[in-house]
């Protein structure tokens, strides 16, 4: 260290400041969690590795004896299954960053800054929707290589990728509280994997729901994720509409799929904001 | 509670750069930090002195507005904590016990992502980061990620980055804790400075040489409690006299040394395995009149010397403990 250096740096003056507001403190996180991204290339590979292997592991390990899909092949059955599945597991990648970030104390440096406390948040869950977002395209570029079609208009095509990250925008409130109560990111890992693999599995997203018995099938269609596949299979014409004997959701599934994203809004996100707020607090 | 109220109208400020009023923290039923006050005049240094678990760290995340008081209030720059806290965090710097900095990003990303949530401006920005981490010796490992930084190399990032929008008053929680002695000095120089400067300084530490080395005043805190504050020539005259401290060479000396001893008036201390002799004295005077007397009567020794007590002592005789360890049988 320099005294010269050292001298002129604590001499000079306060630097210029203007106040930042929400909207760039929220970009300047989004930033951060990008850059981590890059370090780490890996933390890419359950939004293109993992779900190409899914998707061609379903496809020809089950996609052999399943046929009762009610028309299309399995294939394309199947794809807007995966898509369904992979923006519900943004809310892991959501909370395994938030409870990282605590354990790692930063959230006490943003903390201390003149920011927005919220900019934290809503940095967190743009990267993790962009994140999430780079799985869909890699997902629907498999599915074309091995046959799955768009075969609605491009408007219902455009309106059910905006439904999947409607749904997203969701679906991670549960992740920032589970983010906020977890002590380490290995129990977001065990809680994520406990609660998220049955509500993907225990819907319409990878077989029909028809062949299940009634009160199963119940519980599986009014699982939101059901209306979601649901709403992308018509919307891409990759199935038909729900037979008569369906639940109420999946005969409007793209209204069913808006308002559980809301209701999924209205449930987590008060008690979301509270757990963090409370965890970051003293 | 009327200084409450008085504080509420927006009084001419004190002059007192940091205020804490009356703060009290309660987790769940005890209190962590019991009713503390205190004021930091205008660039000046106060060390915030205790052991583990005296209630330091909770008395600046309060003053910092990281946690909010259970009672009391504190005021930074002139700004409440609780009333003004985007105005605190606007003029103050904090550097934690754990480094704050992100693994990922490398030194030069941590510093521009701070600066861009301060909103300087970019071009202000890159003169600015450039000039931190040179000046804190991290310009060679400035484009790799934190992650591979030494403890001590984190420590100075964390403290550069506190440090960036030159903040007028300047928390720092245990600062050297886990560093080595150089890099400590080095710290040492660069708080120095920044108080040379202008700035204010909080320091809490478990470290009596540091608050001895930087502070103009220390608050010693144990179990939530200001147990004792003043300068730290006070605290340590609170501790009692100096003492005349005489090594002799030969074991067999030790009697007639002691006697001589004896003649300052005082009484005399005799560690018979170290030949040491110790004695109260009143300064340099008794320990040139002892010298004297030990010459005349034939009495070779190692070491004479005067003793003032460190504020280890002090410690010791307002607590009853030491400042390290112990803790557990607390």
């Amino acid at each position: 260290m320099t005294t010269v250096a050292r001298r002129r740096a604590i001499q000079s003056d306060r630097p210029a400041f203007r106040q930042t507001n929400l909207a760039q403190q929220s970009w300047i996180m989004v930033k951060r969690n990008m850059i981590h991204t890059k370090r780490m290339p890996e933390m890419l590979s359950d939004v293109t590795a993992q779900p190409i292997m899914f998707v061609l592991l379903f496809a020809f390990v089950f996609g052999a004896s399943i046929t009762n899909t009610g028309g299309p092949s399995y294939r394309e059955f199947l794809l807007p299954g995966i898509q369904a599945q992979t923006i519900v597991f943004s809310a892991f990648v959501v909370a395994s960053g938030i409870t990282n970030d605590i354990e790692k104390g930063i959230i006490d440096r943003f903390r201390s800054l003149p920011i927005a406390r919220s900019s934290v948040l809503i940095g967190r869950s743009v990267a993790s929707l962009i994140h999430s977002s780079i799985g869909i395209v890699v997902m629907a570029l498999t599915g074309l290589a091995i046959g799955w079609r768009i075969r609605g208009s491009i408007a219902e095509a455009v309106l059910a990728f905006a439904l999947v990250l409607v749904f997203g925008f969701g679906i991670i409130w549960f992740g920032i509280l589970v983010g906020s109560l977890m002590r380490s990111v290995e129990a977001v890992n065990g809680v994520m994997f406990t609660v998220l693999f049955p509500t993907t599995f225990l819907a319409n997203t990878f077989a029909p729901t028809e062949p299940m018995s009634h009160w199963l099938r119940v519980i599986a269609e009014w699982n939101p994720v059901s209306s979601l596949a649901q709403a992308m299979r018509e919307l891409w014409g990759n199935g038909p509409a729900a037979p008569p004997s369906a639940q109420l959701p999946l005969h409007h599934p793209v209204l069913s799929t808006i308002i559980w994203s809301l209701v999924l809004t209205a449930v987590f996100a008060p008690v979301a904001l509270r757990a963090y707020a409370r965890r970051t607090a003293d | 509670m009327w200084v409450d109220t008085v504080v509420g109208m927006s009084l001419p400020d004190s002059g007192a750069a940091i205020e804490a009023i009356d703060l009290i923290k309660k987790f769940g039923g005890s209190p962590a930090v019991d009713g503390v006050s205190f004021g930091v005049p205008h660039g000046t240094v106060l060390g915030l002195l205790g052991p583990n678990g005296a209630g330091k760290t909770t008395t600046v995340r309060m003053m910092t507005t990281l946690t909010k008081p259970t009672s009391g209030t504190a005021r930074v720059a002139g700004y409440d904590v609780l009333e003004q806290p985007e105005m605190v965090r606007r003029s103050m710097g904090l550097t934690g016990q754990v480094a704050t900095v992100d693994e990922l990003l490398t030194g030069r990303e941590n510093i521009r992502m701070i600066g861009s949530l301060y909103g300087i401006r970019r071009r202000e920005l890159m003169r600015l980061s450039d000039q931190l981490l040179q000046q804190f010796s991290i310009a060679d490992a400035a484009d790799r990620p934190v992650k591979s930084y030494s403890g001590g190399m984190r420590r100075r990032l964390d403290l550069a980055v506190s440090l960036l929008a030159g903040p007028p008053v300047l928390f720092l929680d245990e600062p050297t804790t886990g560093l080595d002695p150089r890099s400590r000095n080095d710290l040492w120089d660069v708080l120095r400075d920044l108080v040379r400067a202008g700035t204010t300084l909080l320091l809490t530490t478990q470290y009596l040489e540091e608050a001895d080395q930087l502070a103009d005043n220390i608050v010693v805190m144990d179990k939530g409690r200001i147990i004792a504050e003043g300068t730290p020539l006070q605290l340590k005259q609170q501790a009692g006299n100096a003492s005349l401290v005489v090594t002799v060479s030969h074991a067999d000396d030790l009697g007639a040394a002691e006697a001589l001893l004896r003649k300052t008036g005082g009484d005399v201390f005799v560690d018979t395995g170290a030949r040491q002799l110790t004695a109260a004295a009143d300064g340099l005077a008794d320990m040139t009149r002892v010298a004297g007397w030990l010459r005349d009567s034939n009495i070779d020794v190692d070491d004479i010397g005067l003793s003032r007590p460190s504020l280890d002592d002090v410690f010791l005789s307002l607590t009853g403990h030491r400042t390290d360890n112990e803790e557990e049988s607390a």
